[in-house]
């Protein structure tokens, strides 16, 4: 595998001068290589015995007969392996850090409705969760309102943008890679099951009435926002300004993307009818009710991230291994997917949920594409992301073997290519806590 | 003698509604992690008939009977069942918990044979489990321990000849920190000392309503005909048990110092907590949990989603085996234990525990907290034949069942469910056509 050797500074002088919106923190000067290791580069193949070499944030050499620059940190690959840093899809990083506790929650925002709302304004760059989940590789996240938890925000509804970031940095804004990367919607669902605080199950009948009512309610809001795109695009002077509308109007046309959380199939079937009636650029997340629209899904274009495939069945009589199989029938009819945790704490879990399909039909290097590249591709980044290319983003991980198996170890993890600190709360106490001087049993002192 | 047992066993397997498989199973050529001394035995095979293991070794030097059914494990991987040391499955309901000390009451009396968890566990390995009350309050209910025999009733999943266990709780579940103004009605205990002095006072009455017995039970044994006998307290006397030794303690807990005062408070009473539940700042107080006896039931890697857990590590089992506790991974949920399996696995990555030592935190050890180590957690000859053909490695993220026994019957195996999928398909759809295509929603 002898290709993509050492591309010139040339180009990737215009890879940089391509993105100036990140923010590379990386000083021209730093540079970073990983000599003689396995490189899977997920886009095109893996190349053994191969070296990788980062420059001012970003890959500028990828190959098996590769110069290293003259200055570089060396880290030696011999029996490591390099792979691009995993993305958690759809994660809760950053927006919350103790579940029961609301005061440290920030997904979820009072009222229905809340397409203005941006995550990028609530993550909590210092949150512990975010070295705890770095620390198992995960480099960036999809960080997103809505998707459970307490506070406001049951039922349908418009959740607010989701922000796309590096999972190291000072500020949110040196985390930043999309500001909005997503509008994220709740569909509204047609369970009727009850449960646990959930109430008595109900009349499907009037499930249904519900869920037509707040599709309705739904339209209503892209109306308002189309009339005050149009309003807007007019140059009308009378036009209030609504920060509503404002934000909501940006996703008409195919512009910015909406992820929908759906799970049954019918409900993904009714998002994708009011996608196409209002030209959205449609995701949808959860979806574990999709594996007999897996055709429908694959022949619109629609992306599918997946939640955690460590799941129960939807029901009493569904197969016990649904949630292992639903992936590979998904891959297999052509959907692109990407696995996500929904979760913040479980951020670090993410390679083993995909994992939890392969023996059930995905394929090894599906699975790793669905927590790295995919997912860059669904949102819109793989440009940047997602794979070592030269060109791309240092987001780069060193192990000891399948970032996927459970007993792999991270060794190092690049992050805008910088070496970044694999130090968090559980190893202090780890440390810490393992080092107690034995006890010594007590000695009656009278 | 042998003949004997064979007919006793016979008695247990039908009163359990089980058939015992006629023909001997041999597994041949399988890797085998027996969680015993014999540690693993590479291209080894086992053999078990009506219900129990005959011999498990080299693969050279075990024949097939020559009835035998042979499967051959070339490639694959043979555990014990897996033993999850909490669990709520199978179970009507969890949490007496209007009262803060509930231990006249019993998960016993209402197990759910129907509750799917128990096949869905089954095919993630599962074969044992620890059915628990809640823990809304200090002293909960009695705990019940079930093999996961799918299709037996209620009195057949029991396992039979298990030590009884009760539940007890410290904490924010019992002080109701999380269902403040939910609704749920408040009341005492609201504090980690309300918690203590219930368990306290609970025992001082237990003492007494003990001495009442002890005095009377002297008195009939001394000959005296006039004694009469205390009145029976059916909350005291699990507790009783407990200060007898009979009965074995499972105390949910998370923080360091209340793990800390619930063996003192033991102590004073003269008993010891048998095994810690949770247990997630159990790495603080290692030394002092040893010391005083303990075990140690934990997750694998949850934290965060309350305070108590906040300071929780997936270290926490490795630091407890390393100071010499019995320390087991368990569910606490119907998910999680359907790979039980994975999550020992994790603590080989934190913490450095290596195969055997994982694969114990999920089969040995559980038994050994349950007192159920002589039956159920090893591949040994002579125990029970609750056995796991894995297709793969079973510690790893990519494991994957083949075929669950549970007393040698098959309770889970991969082509079966595929079979079974399709009739319960047809069965749909005949009772569909019953109803009129499309159904009367």
């Amino acid at each position: 595998m002898n290709r993509a050797i050492v591309r010139t500074a040339f180009v990737v002088g215009l890879a940089i001068a391509s993105f100036p919106a990140a923010a590379l923190l990386a000083q021209d000067g730093d540079t970073f290589a990983v000599q003689g290791a396995t490189i899977h580069t997920v886009s095109d193949g893996t190349i053994e015995n191969g070296t990788i070499v980062m420059r001012g944030g970003r890959i500028i050499a990828v190959g098996a007969n590769v110069d290293i620059p003259a200055g570089a940190e060396i880290i030696d690959g011999t029996d490591k392996h390099v792979y691009p840093g995993m993305i958690d899809a759809f994660s809760q990083l950053g927006l919350t850090e103790i579940g029961a506790v609301p005061a440290t929650n920030d997904m979820n925002e009072m009222g229905r409705f809340n397409p203005h709302l941006n995550a990028h304004t609530a993550i909590h760059p210092a949150s512990e969760h975010i070295p705890v989940a770095r620390a198992n590789g995960i480099t960036h996240t999809m960080a997103a309102p809505g998707g459970g938890g307490r506070g406001g925000g049951g039922g349908s509804g418009i959740r607010g943008q989701a922000t796309l970031i590096h999972l190291d940095g000072w500020t949110v804004e040196e985390m930043e890679i999309e500001k909005s990367a997503a509008m994220v919607v709740s569909w509204p669902t047609l369970s009727s099951r009850g449960g646990f605080r959930r109430g008595p199950s109900r009349p499907f009948a009037d499930v249904q009435r519900e869920f037509d009512e707040q599709v309705e309610e739904l339209d209503a809001w892209f109306v308002a926002a189309q009339h005050y795109k149009q309003a807007t695009e007019s140059g009308s002077s009378r036009l209030t300004r609504d920060l509503q509308l404002e934000h909501l109007s940006r996703v008409l046309d195919g512009g910015l993307r909406v992820i929908v959380q759906a799970n049954d199939h019918r409900e993904i079937e009714s998002a994708v009818a009011f996608a196409e009636k209002w030209n959205l650029n449609l995701v949808i997340a959860g979806a574990t009710g999709a594996r007999d629209i897996a055709g429908m899904l694959a022949a619109k274009g629609i992306p599918v991230i997946l939640g955690p495939v460590q799941r129960l069945p939807n029901g009493q009589d569904v197969a016990y291994d649904d949630a292992n199989t639903l992936p590979g029938v998904l891959a297999d009819a052509g959907v692109e997917i990407a696995f996500a945790t929904f979760n913040s704490a479980d951020s670090r879990t993410l390679p083993y949920e995909a994992a939890n399909s392969v023996s059930w039909g995905l394929s090894q290097d599906a699975a790793l594409e669905a927590i790295t590249l995919g997912p860059a591709r669904i949102l819109g980044v793989s440009d940047r992301l997602g794979s070592l290319e030269v060109g791309k983003v240092g987001n780069v991980i060193v192990t000891d073997g399948d970032p996927l198996e459970i007993t792999t170890e991270i060794e190092h993890v690049f992050i805008r290519g910088l070496p970044s600190d694999l130090d968090n709360k559980h190893k202090r106490s780890w440390e810490k806590y393992k080092n107690r001087p034995v006890k010594v049993k007590a000695v009656t002192t009278t | 003698m042998r003949r004997i047992s064979l007919v006793a066993l016979g008695l247990v397997a039908s009163a359990s509604g089980l058939v015992a498989q006629d023909a001997p199973v041999l597994i041949q050529g399988a890797t085998i992690l027996t969680a015993a001394d014999a540690g693993k035995i590479e291209n080894g095979s086992i053999l078990f008939e009506n219900g129990r293991i005959v011999a498990v070794g080299p693969a050279s030097e075990i024949n097939a009977p020559s009835n035998a059914v042979v499967i051959d494990g070339t490639g694959k991987f043979v555990t014990p069942g897996i033993i999850d040391a909490h669990s709520h499955i199978a179970a009507e309901s969890i949490n007496e918990g209007s009262i803060t000390v509930s231990s006249m009451v019993s998960i016993m009396d209402v197990i759910d044979p129907t509750d799917i968890a128990i096949y869905r566990e089954a095919a993630g390995g599962t074969t044992t489990s620890h059915v628990m009350h809640g823990s809304a309050n200090p002293i909960g209910g009695n705990n019940a321990v079930i093999k996961h025999r799918w299709g037996a009733d209620a009195q057949g999943l029991l396992f039979q000849g298990a030590p009884p266990t009760i539940k007890f709780a410290l904490g924010e579940n019992p002080k109701r920190s999380s269902t403040a103004g939910t609704g749920f009605p408040q009341r005492y205990p609201a504090t980690r000392m309300g918690v203590m002095d219930v368990i306290r006072q609970a025992f001082a009455e237990a003492t007494e309503y003990k001495a009442e017995w002890d005095t009377y039970n002297a008195r009939v044994s001394g000959g005296d005909r006039s004694a009469i006998p205390p009145r029976r307290d059916l909350k005291l006397d699990p507790l009783v048990e407990i200060l007898e030794g009979t009965r074995f303690v499972h105390a949910h807990s998370y923080r360091a110092d209340e793990i800390l005062q619930l063996m003192r408070v033991a102590e004073e009473f003269d008993f010891r907590i048998h095994t810690f539940q949770h247990v997630l700042e159990g790495y603080r107080v290692a030394d002092e949990i040893a010391e005083h006896g303990a075990h140690a039931s934990t997750f694998s890697d949850w934290w965060a989603y309350k305070v108590e857990a906040y300071e929780a590590i997936p270290y926490n089992a490795a630091i407890m085996t390393d100071r010499g506790i019995v320390v087991s991974i368990n569910s606490d949920s119907g998910e999680e234990g359907r790979h039980l399996n994975q999550e020992a696995a994790k603590t080989m990555k934190w913490g450095g525990m290596d195969e055997s030592q994982a694969l114990a935190m999920v089969t040995i050890n559980p038994a050994i907290q349950l007192m159920i180590e002589d039956r159920v957690g090893s591949l040994e000859v002579g125990k029970d034949a609750d056995v796991v053909l894995w297709e793969n490695y079973p510690l790893s993220s990519y494991a994957k069942v083949q075929t669950t026994y549970v007393d040698g019957e098959i309770v889970f195996d991969v082509d079966r469910d595929r079979e079974m999928r399709t009739q319960m398909a047809a069965e749909k759809d005949r009772l569909r056509e019953m109803l009129g295509e499309g159904g009367s929603r």
